[in-house]
């Protein structure tokens, strides 16, 4: 068979074709996605670097990419997708390489407040079942010991009537689904 | 129109004048909302980044819970929270086992039926060159239409037409006398939820869409999501500290721009809760769109 990737599945290619559809060989390295990303400076591998190493099919490439920060600081902007004349969805898999990462517990040293970040968030919805920001806020700068972050932008918020200091509870509204899906939390 | 309302929390918190401006309009251009009643939230950017299945169940539970409640039409005016609940839908359309796993999940049927709008797609029905005849004001400004990444992207999900230029915002600030600019940032990224984690990344990106809009000589930018306006408007701060300049440039709502073409005070329609205040006042007015008979009415 021509076409037969023999080694794929015990890769991350392999994961990636299987949740998502994603053929990460059909990128061609043209560098698009790179060149519009709003990210791409801040990353310690490009976009397209990125789908390069999942192409090599080894787990030591397979393994840098988990453990690279890259994969925390996509914004899920979808810019790259639009702009690939290949169409692959790189936002799709990043979001597969952020789950196999937090798993695998690869997570990028520089990466854990954008984790906590995510934690503090969902964690706020599984108590309250909508998104109470102060509370959300409470707890990343409690898991994160960024105490004075924002010292200067929450009173204002909240003159402005833009933050409310008591919560209302509906957990119940979200208890299946979190007791389902909750364990990467 | 009636139609179903899912609001989101932003809407309850952080960008209440989103909320608040909706409503005051809403009654003014024919728009009646039902609001889903013991909504959710859609998990926003987060359930994506740590569990997809997580990511679909949220936002198809609060779709579960319109058909329950007969909603065959839903607005949800956060780009954010449209973009999550299109997203869900059009992959539980795709796949059935995605959908019957959802559907576990979450423990309520779900056909699928329900139609998502965002809030462009409905103004553009309500406000037609017909209508806006009616209106008592104007918002004779330039204005930069901002568009961001979730209103436009991904073609998948979205169906926008124009994915690199859209023109939806600019149509309807023509409709109610704004002068819409030509600009590049239309939909680039403002950094999304990066607001509270990399401040500064923020800054940055929001500092380049700004630059363009005030070179190009906007007097306000007008966007249409609430992770938008925070980061363009309550991280002016962090905008301006790395950019070492100063902005002052107003960012409204589009709900609040028809709102003061609508002749509604700023405190109805919550412009007292930015933080870079809303000051159109004495500022140059354009006057291309408007009608010739009515140019007095603006002067
Ligand atoms: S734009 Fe597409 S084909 Fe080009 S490098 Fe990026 S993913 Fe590969
Ligand atoms: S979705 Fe992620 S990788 Fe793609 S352009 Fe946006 S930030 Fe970059």
């Amino acid at each position: 068979m021509l076409h037969s990737e023999p080694h794929e599945d015990s890769f991350l290619a392999g994961t990636i074709r299987q949740k998502t559809g994603v053929s990460v060989q059909r990128c061609y390295q043209c560098g698009k996605c790179s060149a519009g990303c709003p990210a791409a400076s801040e990353m310690d591998i490009a976009p397209s670097v990125v789908l390069r190493h999942l192409q090599l099919q080894s787990s030591e490439a397979d393994k840098h990419v988990l453990g690279s920060y890259s994969i925390w600081l996509c914004l899920t902007c979808h810019t790259c997708i639009a702009r690939c004349p290949m169409e692959v969805d790189l936002p799709k898999v990043m979001d597969v390489l952020r789950a196999e990462s937090l798993k695998h517990k690869l997570v990028h040293p520089k990466a854990k407040d954008i984790v906590s970040f995510h934690r503090s968030f969902l964690g706020t919805i599984r108590r309250f079942g909508r998104l109470w920001e102060m509370g959300f806020v409470a707890d990343y700068k409690l898991r994160t010991g960024h105490l004075m972050q924002d010292i200067a932008v929450a009173p204002v918020m909240f003159e402005k009537g833009k933050l409310s200091l008591i919560p209302q509870f509906r957990k119940k509204l979200v208890s299946r689904i979190f007791a389902a899906r909750g364990g990467n939390i | 129109m009636k139609i179903g309302l899912y609001p989101g929390c932003s809407l309850e918190g952080s960008a209440r004048e989103y909320a608040e401006s909706l409503h005051a309009i809403a009654p003014k251009i024919g728009l009646e909302l039902k609001e889903v009643e013991g909504w959710n939230c859609c998990g926003a950017s987060s359930a994506h980044a740590v569990d997809h299945l997580l990511s679909l169940a949220l936002p198809a539970k609060i779709l579960a819970q319109a058909e329950q409640q007969n909603i065959d039409e839903l607005v949800v005016p956060c780009a954010a929270c449209y973009n999550r609940l299109a997203s869900a839908k059009t992959e539980m359309a795709a796949e059935q086992k995605t959908r019957d796993e959802v559907v576990k999940i979450m423990n309520m049927p779900y056909s699928g039926s329900t139609t998502i709008k965002n809030i462009l797609e409905v103004l553009d029905h309500l406000l037609t060159p017909e209508t806006v005849k009616a209106f008592p004001a104007f918002f004779p400004y330039k204005v930069a239409c901002y568009y961001g990444c979730l209103l436009v992207r991904p073609k998948s999900v979205v169906h926008a037409e124009r994915m690199e230029d859209p023109v939806q915002m600019d149509e309807l600030m023509k409709r109610i006398g704004a002068a819409p600019l030509d600009w590049g940032m239309k939909t680039e990224c403002c950094g999304a939820s990066f607001s509270i984690t990399r401040t500064d990344i923020v800054g940055k990106l929001c500092g380049d869409i700004l630059e363009d809009a005030v070179v190009r000589g906007a007097q306000a930018v007008i966007v249409a999501c609430p992770m938008c306006h925070s980061n363009l408007d309550m991280r002016r701060a962090e905008i301006e500290k790395v950019a070492g300049k100063k902005y002052d440039i107003p960012v409204l709502y589009i709900t609040q721009a028809i709102g003061l073409a609508l002749g509604l005070t700023p405190k109805q329609l919550g412009l007292q809760r930015h933080f870079v205040p809303v000051s159109l006042q004495g500022k140059q007015k354009n006057q291309q769109n408007v009608p010739a008979a009515l140019k007095a009415a603006v002067a």
